[in-house]
């Protein structure tokens, strides 16, 4: 075992965070450390907080990890957000919001940008939930903001799932049924001292009616950060779905969907910076795509001709 | 692939203005780094744990109440109290030209007045980080 993962099991914080930082780089050193802290890892409760913008998710988790605190237990905060695609720096702020658990030894934040994935979640978020996890975290809370693919991406590292929507967003909530809504294990109403709160409800209630196919009923959640109402309840309700997760087979379904998640991002990663990074092939790219643009070649023999290279 | 330079941007003390602090914060963001945001109001404790978990190479105080001399040493201190010598400590906001030496030899490796084009303060983080 070498000295960074030993650490990382301890619960070191200066190593935690060092660690976090080689991995997104893909730190050879990191990548062998990640072997024993895979083999750590498993214990932890994973709640993915998601939903449309200005809803509060960061008032929310800054609440429920006061709340975890006063019941002793570490947590991790993951606060994702988007990484511009034109200059590749991001601006991360969601912190400002929670600055007050900055001081507590047992709350471990870390922002990390999107890393311009299509949209989608970090990679390194599947590495930063286990590097928590293996260093003795009880509870892990990810953050996601914005619209577009994260969101959805969430569902396949969280074991508990929460979307929060907010009072007057109308008939927006048609818009961003698709996806969000179908990924909610708990539905959070924030914001719920502001008008139309019922209107939100009866337009899930009535989302959940046509699409429902669970054994388990979608509990919806009225919190106010402002008034500090409701945070109990949704405490509650996560402890209830984590109980309903634990019988069966849900939760290992669960985690062997997050690792088939992982593994097909890790492979494909590296395929990428195999075939248009690595100089060996990419002359050979640069070669196919002047072709193609040339009409002497389609981009799917292209295809063909690279990966039977690397497949050979 | 490319490392991001990332840098936390705070305002610490009771200084409420934080103007300046975001238009640096969107400067670097633009030139590719990775940039946290703090907030108002933080302590010098607050700054060097943030600092520590995001494991940032670089710090940015902006300050314009006239507490620098004491709000910027302090977390200078601090950082080496820890033993942290790896973070490019730089700071902004309205100082005075005769606390600047000070302000260097505490460990306040960049020190930007107003008007300061914020190229300046990106190719300055460029030129001296330390990892």
């Amino acid at each position: 075992m070498s000295e960074l993962d030993s650490k990382v099991l301890k619960g070191d914080i200066r190593a935690i965070a060092r660690m976090i930082t080689l991995i997104e780089n893909n730190d050879s050193v990191a990548i062998d450390a990640m072997k024993n802290i895979h083999k750590k890892s498993g214990k932890a409760h994973v709640i993915g907080i998601t939903g449309v913008m200005g809803s509060g998710k960061s008032s929310l988790i800054f609440e429920l990890a006061y709340q975890y605190r006063k019941r002793g237990k570490k947590v991790g905060i993951i606060a994702v957000d988007p990484t511009s695609p034109f200059s590749g720096g991001a601006i991360l702020g969601d912190r400002v919001r929670m600055m007050e658990l900055a001081t507590d030894d047992n709350v471990f934040i870390r922002s990390m940008g999107t890393q311009g994935m299509l949209g989608g979640l970090a990679s390194s978020v599947f590495d930063v939930v286990e590097i928590f996890d293996a260093s003795g975290m009880d509870i892990i809370l990810i953050e996601t903001v914005g619209v577009g693919q994260a969101e959805v991406d969430i569902v396949k590292i969280a074991d508990t799932t929460i979307v929060v929507l907010v009072p007057g967003l109308g008939d927006s909530i048609q818009t961003i049924k698709a996806g969000l809504m179908e990924i909610a294990d708990i539905f959070v109403v924030n914001k719920s001292d502001k008008s139309g709160v019922e209107q939100v409800v009866v337009e899930i209630e009535s989302m959940l009616e046509i699409s429902s196919k669970s054994d388990r009923k979608i509990p919806i959640i009225l919190t106010s950060t402002k008034k500090n109402q409701g945070i109990l309840e949704l405490l509650n309700e996560i402890e209830n779905h984590r109980i309903y997760l634990k019988k069966g087979k849900k939760l290992e379904e669960k985690r062997k969907k997050r690792y088939e998640t992982e593994l097909t991002e890790i492979i494909r990663k590296r395929l990428m910076s195999l075939i248009f990074d690595e100089s060996k092939f990419k002359d050979k790219v640069d070669r196919l795509i002047d072709q193609i643009s040339k009409k002497e070649l389609d981009p799917y023999s292209a295809a063909d001709e690279i990966l039977g290279k690397i497949l050979k | 692939m490319d490392r991001k330079i990332r840098v936390l941007v705070a305002k610490p003390g009771l200084d409420g203005h934080d103007r300046g602090a975001k238009i640096v914060a969107r400067a670097l963001r633009d030139a590719g780094m990775e940039v946290i945001y703090s907030g108002l109001h933080q302590t010098a404790e607050q700054i060097v744990k943030t600092a520590i978990q995001e494991d940032v190479e670089v710090i940015g105080l902006s300050l314009l109440s006239g507490a620098h001399m004491t709000l910027f040493v302090d977390v200078a201190n601090m950082l080496k109290e820890k033993h942290i010598d790896d973070v490019l400590i730089v700071g902004g906001g309205i100082i005075p030209e005769e606390d600047v030496p000070r302000l260097k030899k505490a460990g306040i490796a960049g020190v930007f007045g107003p008007g300061t084009p914020v190229e300046e303060i990106v190719d300055f983080i460029k030129m001296n980080v330390k990892r």
